[in-house]
């Protein structure tokens, strides 16, 4: 068996950003919020601020920690419940076919017409800032992968012997889908799964750059780029952490999901490898 | 006839739609299965064996349709009847067994749950009680050690494991019939003895009527009482099966039982040419006028072509459709 560095890398960064997001009360020197000493603006990386301070004297470092709640939390509730609606409307419509499928295809590609930041942007600006409609735009609008994903498999798994054979034993469809269909087509959904969570953590990102996510002064990493716009040139740390935050995050589950494509997929050659 | 019949076809017909042409893939089959009872059904490849078991259980998938006469079983006629009605009819009253063991199990489920199931679904058994069924289950299509095999996934297990687990799903709820599609093709000689004798005792024990469905005459002949012979959709000819080899009726028969190799000292003559209907079944959409048979009999004549032959009943019992009936 090879030494499958993506998936053990992209598990172990992963593990530390859970890590660091979970115990940020204990692992971090300040309040992110609340702690802003004007004294204390803008100092570089030391020993004090391992991470700097921003423009309000804010403990970076303290403040990159618990932005990872907030990047996690949309990027991993977001991600479930798109995997609910995709699985669920790509399962339902693979299997009926008919009307059904017609309808959830149409449905699928209209979402796929409509770029999903700009989809996002609208439902937030319909619901006020905050992180239960991120949870719910983000929720909204990136099914339809796992959507096409999963009427595909279910449609090859549909003549498969023992879906056929659960047919004719009697088993009602929703026993079939759940028993027979759902746990056959789990490792390319978990996979999908994995890695949409990465443009999830990207998403809110963008969202709270653009302002429409989470609002300052809580900590998110994509707010607080945005807050450091201004000072890119003359304090280019307080910038660079969060985007580094962004970018392991995003790099750890993208390693973990094609990691895991590697392990579950059989068409994956890596497989045997 | 004796015995109260369980199930009885009449005149079924199954439709292939292209665009808005039907075609009749079977026409016109009847027969009728009593309880305990084990009947036959054998013909080539595509002579509409396997949709007419199908038919029965409700599961034709279009483009083929029902385009005629009546199922009834235990004296309910089913052609017709809802979804949910014949669904709870399947696996319970009538089950079945498949060509391929390989496949018709799921992998990601041991195959204790698989068997469980069947209790869980139709008889309303809670997981815990069901497990023990599924234990006495595998125990009774002896699977050396059940208690520790239920756990298995089927990839653990051999094609005649698998096929015998399949039987114990089949048989979980003593069904009053059971559809075997050609339950053996798919093993070895020796494991096809085993679990044909495998499903006599147990369909026996049980009081389960079979309906076996195969292309080889032999096993036919050990397993069942009547054989239906079935050629492009028709039923040829219906006969007890001892009688089907002694004296084969319908010209399509006896090219079957002609064609049938001879082993050791049955072969007279040392060596010899295996014996072969000419011709191959016709395509659906292409069925001859008249009978179907006639592109390949031997006997083929003028009405042969112009009219489809009647069913006669023969006076040694049994029915045949044939202008030239032996």
């Amino acid at each position: 068996m090879g030494l499958r560095v993506n998936l053990w890398l992209g598990g172990v960064l992963f593990v530390a950003v859970v890590i660091a997001g979970v115990f940020a009360p204990w692992l971090a020197h300040t309040d992110p919020v609340l702690d802003a000493n004007l004294m204390n603006a803008e100092l570089p990386p030391g020993e004090e601020f391992w991470f700097g301070t921003d423009a309000q004297g804010r403990d970076i470092y303290s403040r990159v920690l618990y932005g990872a709640r907030i990047s996690l939390t949309v990027g991993i509730v977001s991600q479930l419940i798109n995997t609910v609606i995709g699985v669920a409307l790509g399962v339902s419509a693979g299997y009926w076919g008919g009307w059904w499928d017609d309808f959830v295809n149409g449905l699928t590609n209209m979402m796929l017409a409509i770029p999903s930041l700009i989809f996002a942007l609208a439902i937030m600006a319909i619901l006020s800032p905050g992180i239960t409609s991120l949870l719910i735009a983000l929720g909204l609008t990136n099914w339809s992968y796992t959507c096409r994903l999963s009427r595909a498999s279910t449609l090859s798994l549909k003549s498969q012997g023992y879906v056929q054979a659960a047919k004719i034993l009697g088993y009602g469809d929703a026993r079939i889908m759940f028993t027979q269909i759902l746990p056959n087509i789990l490792g390319p959904i978990i996979v999908i799964g994995t890695l949409g969570m990465g443009g999830a953590v990207l998403a809110e990102a963008a969202l709270s750059f653009l302002g429409l996510g989470i609002r300052p002064p809580y900590p998110s990493w994509g707010s607080m780029l945005s807050d450091a716009r201004d000072q890119i040139t003359t304090a280019p740390w307080i910038s660079i952490f969060p985007g580094l935050a962004i970018f392991i995050t995003v790099l750890a589950l993208n390693l973990l999901g094609d990691g895991l494509r590697d392990i579950l997929d059989p068409q994956s050659k890596a497989r045997t490898a | 006839m004796s015995g109260e019949s369980l199930l009885e076809v009449e005149n079924l017909g199954i439709d292939l739609k292209v665009e808005d042409r039907r075609y009749p893939a079977v026409k016109e089959v009847s027969f009728a299965i009593r309880r305990g009872e084990t009947y036959g059904l054998v013909g080539e490849s595509g002579c509409g064996k396997s949709i007419t078991a199908l038919a029965l259980i409700g599961l034709l998938r279009p483009p083929l349709y029902i385009g005629g006469g009546t199922i009834r079983f235990k004296g309910q006629e089913i052609q017709a009847a809802r979804a949910g009605v014949i669904r709870r009819l399947r696996g319970n009253s009538i089950s079945m067994i498949f060509q391929e063991p390989m496949t018709a199990l799921n992998p990601l489920s041991p195959v204790g749950r698989q068997i469980a199931e069947m209790f869980v679904l139709h008889k309303g058994a809670t997981w815990k009680e069901a497990e023990k069924h599924a234990i006495e289950a595998l125990a009774k299509v002896r699977v050396p050690a059940p208690d520790r095999r239920v756990k298995d996934y089927p990839h653990q297990l051999s094609g005649g494991m698998r096929q015998r687990v399949m039987i114990a799903i089949a048989l979980a709820c003593g069904p009053d019939l059971l559809l075997a599609d050609e339950p053996t093709t798919a093993l070895d000689v020796t494991v096809q003895a085993e679990i044909l004798e495998l499903i006599r005792d147990l369909s026996a024990d049980i009081g389960t009527a079979v309906l076996m469905i195969s292309h080889d005459l032999g096993l036919i002949a050990n397993m069942c009482g009547r054989v239906g012979v079935m050629y492009a959709g028709r039923l040829v000819e219906e006969r007890a099966a001892d009688e089907i080899f002694r004296a084969p009726s319908h010209p399509y028969t006896a090219g079957l039982v002609a064609s049938l190799p001879l082993l050791g000292a049955r072969a007279r003559h040392g060596r010899q040419r295996l014996q072969e209907i000419e011709g191959v079944v016709p395509a659906v959409t292409d069925f001859p006028t008249g009978c179907r048979f006639n592109p390949r009999c031997a006997a083929r004549t003028d009405i042969c072509i112009a009219e489809d032959p009647p069913e006669t009943s023969l006076p040694q019992g049994g029915r045949v459709r044939c202008h030239h009936h032996a």
